[in-house]
Parts: C-alpha cells; sequence; structure tokens
C-alpha cells in the first residue's frame, strides 16, 4: 500500500505521538483490511480498522455474526494475516509473526482442549511448549488449576468433565503461559444461561485477580454491558463505536449501535438550535444542539415518562397496545404523524399501570435522554 | 437385580451366542481346524514323496534354523534360512515404515479436502484394489526391470549411462510391496485423521508449540490408533507375502511365505513347511504384542 506523503516535521511528530500512545495500549490495530477470496469475488471481512485496546482492559468485541470481530480476533492471535495494515502489540509490530511467538494466548468458542492429555497436562502445555522448567510447569499447573476451582480434576480426561468444567479448563490453559493479552472467542456460547451468568461473573474475577488485558468476542449485547470496561461495537467490518458500556449504551452514534444494543425508538426530527422538532411539531429540548437539518432521534423506552394529555409542552399520543412483561409494562404508543414510540413503565404492586386502549396521553422524556444518531 | 431382570440378562446372553454360532463353526472349520492339523504335520517326518509319515519327528522344528551336515549328521546353522528370516522382517518393517511415510500427507491431505471431492480421492486411492494382485505386481516389473519405463526415461535424460538392475533385488522386492500396501496404510490413517479436530492445531500453535512440536505432540498421539492399525495391516500381510518376492525378487530374493511354499512344493518336506508357518504365525503374533504393549504405555503416561 502506498502512505501519503507527509512534510518530514509533522510526519515526526506523528511517530512521537504514536510511540507515546502505545505505550499505554497492550494492542493496535492500524488500518487493519482483511480480504476473503479474490478478485470480483473477494469479500472484506474487515474494512479499515483502526482499535486501541489500554493495558489491564476488559475490552469486548461486540456484533452480529459475519461483522469481522472475530477475524479482529484471529489477526492478534496471528491464525490470519491482514491484507493491509499493521498489528501492534506492546508498541512492537506483530503483523506477520505467528502465533507460537506471539505472547498471545486464546480461549476457543469449542474450547479446543487436547483429547489425549490430562487436565494437567492440558494446563501445563503452553508452559512445556516455552521450555520452562518442570518444577515451574508443576508449580504453575497448580495455581492455574486453584484459580479455575479444578484441583480435584488433575489428573482426569478432559472428556470426563461437563462443559463448565472444560471451559475452565480451556481458561485455565490459556492464562497458565502468562500472555500478555488473553483473546476469548464468545467462549460462553456453549453453556446454558445459568452457568453463563456464572461464567460471567468468574471471567471478570479472574481478569481483576491476573490483571491481564482481556479481549472478550460476543454477540450478546448484555454481556458485553455487564463485564466489559470498554465496548468496541462492529458492523459490516466497519469499527462503528467504542467506548464505556455506559456511553455505548446512552450516547450511540448511530442507529445501528443504538438499535443493536437495547431496545430503542427512532423518531424524525428537524434540528433547531438547542432543540429538535419532530414530524408532529412537538418539540424536545436538546441544549447544545448546533445542527440543522432533518435528523433522527433516538430515545430507549425507559426514559419515555406518560403524563396527563393536558400537561403544557407533552407530545400528544395514543395508547395502542400494553404488554405486561412482569417488571414493567411496555406500552405502543402512537403519535399524531402516525410514528410508534414504545414506553417501558415499572409496574406499580398491582400489576395495573392505570392505562386503557385508546387513551389519550402525553409524552416527555427524561431530559437529556433524547439523542441524535446518525442513520 | 431383580430375578426377572437376571433372566432377561441370561437370555439375552444366549442369544448373543446363538447369533455368533455361524462365525465361530466357520472360524473353527476353516481356522482353527486346519491350524491344527498344520501343528500336528509339524512333528511328523516327511513321506518320501510329499506328505507325511505317521511317526513322531522334530527335524521339521530343528530344520527351521539347523541343518544336517550330510557327511556326519552334526547340526549346524541354516545360514540360507537365517537370510531368509531376517530378509522378510527387514523388508516388511521397511515397508511399514515407507508406507507410513508416503501414507501420512496422503491421508492427511484426503481428510483436509472439501467434503465434496473427499469421497473421489478415497475412490482413486482405492482404485488398485480393482485389479488382480498380480497383474498390479507385473506392472511394477514392467517398470523397473532394464528395459523399463523408468530405466529407458533415465537413460534417455542422461542421469545413468547403464540400466540400474533394479529386478530381482531385495529393492524390487520392497517397492513392490509398498506399492500394494500403500491403500491398507491410508485408508485407516485417513479414518483417524478424520476425526482430528483442526482447531487442535490452531489451540498447540497458539500455546506456543513449533511445526514439529504439533506434529509431535498433539497430531501423532491424537491419530495413533489409525498409526496402529494401518502398520498391522501393512506389516503382517509384508512378512507373509508371497507373489510380490516371487515375482520382482525372481526366486533368489526369498521371502518366509516362498520358503514354506518351496517346502510344500519341490523341497518335499511338508513337517518343515508347517513348522515354518507356525514360526512365522509366532513371529506375527509377537510382534503385534510387544508393538501393542508399546504404543499403548506410550499413551498412558502421555510421553
Amino acid at each position: 500500500m502506498l502512505r501519503p506523503r507527509v512534510p518530514a516535521a509533522q510526519y515526526d511528530q506523528n511517530q512521537r505521538e504514536r510511540v507515546t500512545l502505545s505505550q499505554t495500549n497492550a494492542v493496535e490495530a492500524r488500518n487493519a483490511v482483511k480480504a476473503f477470496g479474490e478478485g470480483d469475488n473477494s469479500v472484506r471481512a474487515l474494512n479499515d480498522v483502526s482499535v486501541e485496546i489500554r493495558k489491564g482492559e476488559f475490552f469486548t468485541l461486540l456484533g452480529p455474526s459475519g461483522c469481522g470481530k472475530t477475524t479482529l480476533l484471529r489477526l492478534i492471535a496471528g491464525f490470519e494475516m491482514p491484507t493491509s495494515g499493521t498489528i501492534l502489540l506492546d508498541g512492537q509490530d506483530i503483523t506477520y509473526l505467528p502465533p507460537n511467538k506471539r505472547p498471545v494466548n486464546t480461549v476457543f468458542q469449542s474450547y479446543a482442549l487436547f483429547p489425549h492429555l490430562t487436565v494437567a497436562q492440558n494446563v501445563g502445555f503452553g508452559l512445556q511448549m516455552q521450555g520452562r522448567p518442570a518444577a515451574e510447569v508443576k508449580e504453575t499447573t497448580a495455581r492455574m488449576l486453584a484459580l479455575v476451582k479444578l484441583e480435584s480434576m488433575a489428573n482426569r480426561k478432559t472428556s470426563q468433565l461437563s462443559g463448565g468444567q472444560q471451559q475452565r479448563v480451556a481458561l485455565a490453559r490459556a492464562l497458565a503461559p502468562q500472555p500478555k493479552v488473553l483473546l476469548l472467542d464468545e467462549p460462553l456460547s456453549a453453556l446454558d444461561l445459568k452457568l453463563r451468568k456464572e461464567m460471567q461473573i468468574e471471567l471478570k474475577r479472574l481478569q481483576t485477580e491476573t490483571g491481564i488485558t482481556f479481549v472478550f468476542v460476543t454477540h450478546d449485547q448484555e454481556e458485553a454491558l455487564t463485564m466489559s470496561d470498554r465496548v468496541g461495537v462492529m458492523s459490516a467490518g466497519k469499527l462503528q463505536q467504542v467506548g464505556a458500556p455506559k456511553d455505548i449504551y446512552t450516547r450511540p452514534v448511530n442507529r445501528f449501535v443504538a438499535s443493536f444494543i437495547g431496545e430503542t425508538n427512532f423518531l424524525s426530527a428537524t434540528a433547531e438550535p438547542g432543540a429538535a422538532r419532530l414530524a408532529t411539531g412537538a418539540v424536545v429540548e436538546m441544549p447544545g444542539l448546533a445542527r440543522s437539518g432533518p435528523v433522527t432521534v433516538t430515545v430507549r423506552p425507559e426514559q419515555v415518562r406518560l403524563v396527563d394529555a393536558s400537561e403544557p409542552g407533552a407530545i400528544a399520543a395514543t395508547v395502542k397496545t400494553l404488554v405486561y412483561f412482569g417488571t414493567d409494562t411496555h406500552c405502543y404508543l402512537a403519535l399524531q404523524d402516525g410514528s410508534e414510540l414504545v414506553a417501558r413503565l415499572q409496574s406499580p404492586a398491582t400489576g395495573e399501570v392505570g392505562l386503557q386502549q385508546g387513551q389519550q396521553v402525553g409524552v416527555r422524556f427524561t431530559p437529556g435522554a433524547a439523542q441524535i444518531v446518525e442513520d | 437385580m431383580s430375578a426377572a431382570e437376571k433372566a432377561q440378562a441370561a437370555q439375552s446372553t444366549r442369544n448373543g451366542w446363538l447369533l455368533s454360532t455361524p462365525a465361530l463353526v466357520i472360524l473353527t472349520l476353516f481356522a482353527v481346524g486346519p491350524l491344527m492339523i498344520v501343528a500336528v504335520y509339524s512333528f511328523l517326518a516327511p513321506g518320501q514323496y510329499g506328505n507325511v509319515e505317521w511317526q513322531f519327528s522334530l527335524d521339521g522344528w530343528r530344520g527351521i534354523l539347523w541343518t544336517k551336515d550330510i557327511f556326519d549328521d552334526t547340526y549346524g546353522l541354516a545360514d540360507a534360512n537365517v537370510t531368509i528370516f531376517w530378509r522378510s522382517i527387514r523388508l516388511s518393517v521397511l515397508t511399514t515404515l515407507l508406507t507410513f511415510a508416503v501414507g501420512f500427507p496422503t491421508a492427511w491431505f484426503i481428510a483436509t479436502r472439501p467434503a465434496k471431492s473427499r469421497a473421489l480421492w478415497l475412490f482413486l486411492i482405492t482404485i488398485p484394489f480393482w485389479t488382480n494382485l498380480l497383474i498390479r505386481t507385473y506392472a511394477i516389473n514392467e517398470v523397473i526391470r532394464n528395459e523399463g519405463l523408468l530405466n529407458t526415461l533415465l537413460l534417455k535424460l542422461g542421469v545413468i549411462s547403464a540400466p540400474i538392475q533394479l529386478l530381482y533385488t531385495d529393492t524390487a522386492v520392497f517397492i513392490g510391496m509398498a506399492y500394494v500396501y500403500l491403500p491398507l496404510m491410508v485408508l485407516p490413517l485417513f479414518a483417524a485423521i478424520d476425526r482430528f479436530d483442526m482447531k487442535l492445531l490452531e489451540a498447540a500453535y497458539d500455546l506456543y508449540a513449533s511445526r514439529m512440536q504439533v506434529l509431535r505432540r498433539v497430531i501423532l498421539p491424537i491419530v495413533k490408533p489409525g498409526i496402529i492399525a494401518g502398520s498391522i495391516l501393512v506389516f503382517v500381510p509384508s512378512l507373509g507375502a508371497y507373489v510380490t518376492p516371487r515375482v520382482l525378487g525372481g526366486g533368489k530374493q526369498m521371502m518366509i511365505g516362498n520358503f514354506i511354499d518351496l517346502q510344500f512344493g519341490q523341497g518335499r518336506n511338508w513337517p518343515l513347511g508347517a513348522a515354518l508357518s507356525l514360526t512365522l504365525l509366532v513371529i506375527v503374533t509377537a510382534a503385534l504384542l510387544i508393538y501393542v504393549k508399546y504404543a499403548n504405555r506410550d499413551t498412558a503416561h502421555g510421553h
């Protein structure tokens, strides 16, 4: 790839900045492109992805299947080489380093435990291949088995273990060589719901105890929100947004991120200074909004409040359907221009929210909850 | 266990025996029976024109390794017999090793093809079985004889100035057997590699194993049942091979099979032939026991 010509002075400054940045990053991908197939049939699994993963953080790559998240993980592990772009580990270029030369370990979706070895031999495999002395292998293996609470299973064959136990062996095996970064490729997807919840807590504990940088791949938004320090949302081979779970949820940058994480409402509006005018004519106050023209406003159902229809400034709406979910009740509303809106109301003690189908109500958004998103 | 359950278990055991009766009858009639006859014949004296004299003698067994001096009736080591045994074992081991060296990459190649073309590759592997063994062996003869394909080609290319004498050597027998028994190595290896989870390669590679270590520490131990099965399937018939050494060894490079044939034919020494047959059986059994025991111990300790 041709690099754009940059004036020498500016280039130097860029370099210096990059070096200082890299020192705080465990992993960095720069303009990573990965194309599969050739010529006209080639598909770009990754399309110019740049991301910085900080030391010691729990970073999650979230996206639907086929979004490129696993491809990015495989580039970091070294199982694939990028078509173009660079992968850095601790500021070192590792783009073309084979997997066995990278201080990075992977927990595979299918666990990929060695069936001919015992649990302890599986855990010690990486250390043995590194040529560590036998005493150290034994000691570290025992410590890792204790960490994942499988001391009593050390001499079992992996086929004698349950799915959850195999998962723990896979984790211990990948953690034993003390990698700089641990990659986890949808490791919880094969477990049932209860076990998955347990393992989520377990993973978070392991990450805190070991202080190792975790890069976790999942398509489960709840997993991403509950476990991560930061989340990178991917779609169609591109990184859509990177941020803390709260930022991603409350300030999605585009329609995809807003709808992939949690449920949300989209309303067409026209931007005005400090406010957005909905198609119905109602005005949503948005302090600091400094643009004009057509925009999309998004607001989470739990941030929609119902008030008396006569309240000044409220948006007029009609109740269409009520669906009871136990903890809360979803209220499907129609605005005057026909657009739909969902409000999530906390169910009162009696279970009755006190609304009827066809009832006229007023709608208000929690201040600051409404956001402008790009399409 | 209740009485009814016991009765049912007994019934199912009886049914099992009943079902295997035809196989047991055939085995007794055509395997154990003849083997007994061979065992008995090995302790009798040779008849004048073949067959046996019903008279106890250990000459058959003695004749395996010792030969009676025609002048003073003392026994000496039969060098020719030792050579034949040694050649049989050596060529069979070499054949097993060569078929493994060639068969493993072949089986790996087939097992890693997409499911659709895999069937075609397997089919191609079995094509040699369609032709009679004798014809296949003569085909090898045609390739390696002095005026054959190989020598003509090498002469034309100027690699050699005179034909290489391959036919009627140990090498010819070795090449022929490796060719004939190769599919017997490839098929069980394929079956084992086909079950191998390719994700394990990435896992081992990820855990700092070099390519060589991935092969030695992960692939070979896991596909070992296939290696054992293939080795047995090649080694056992190689040891008793008859047609290949006969056609490609030209009657000079004899193996045990030819030697046994000689005793029942021109040699007119049926007791010696019978004793040799049993010796072959013992060698094969011993080799298998050692091999399997060694292989299992290896697995148990994982190193």
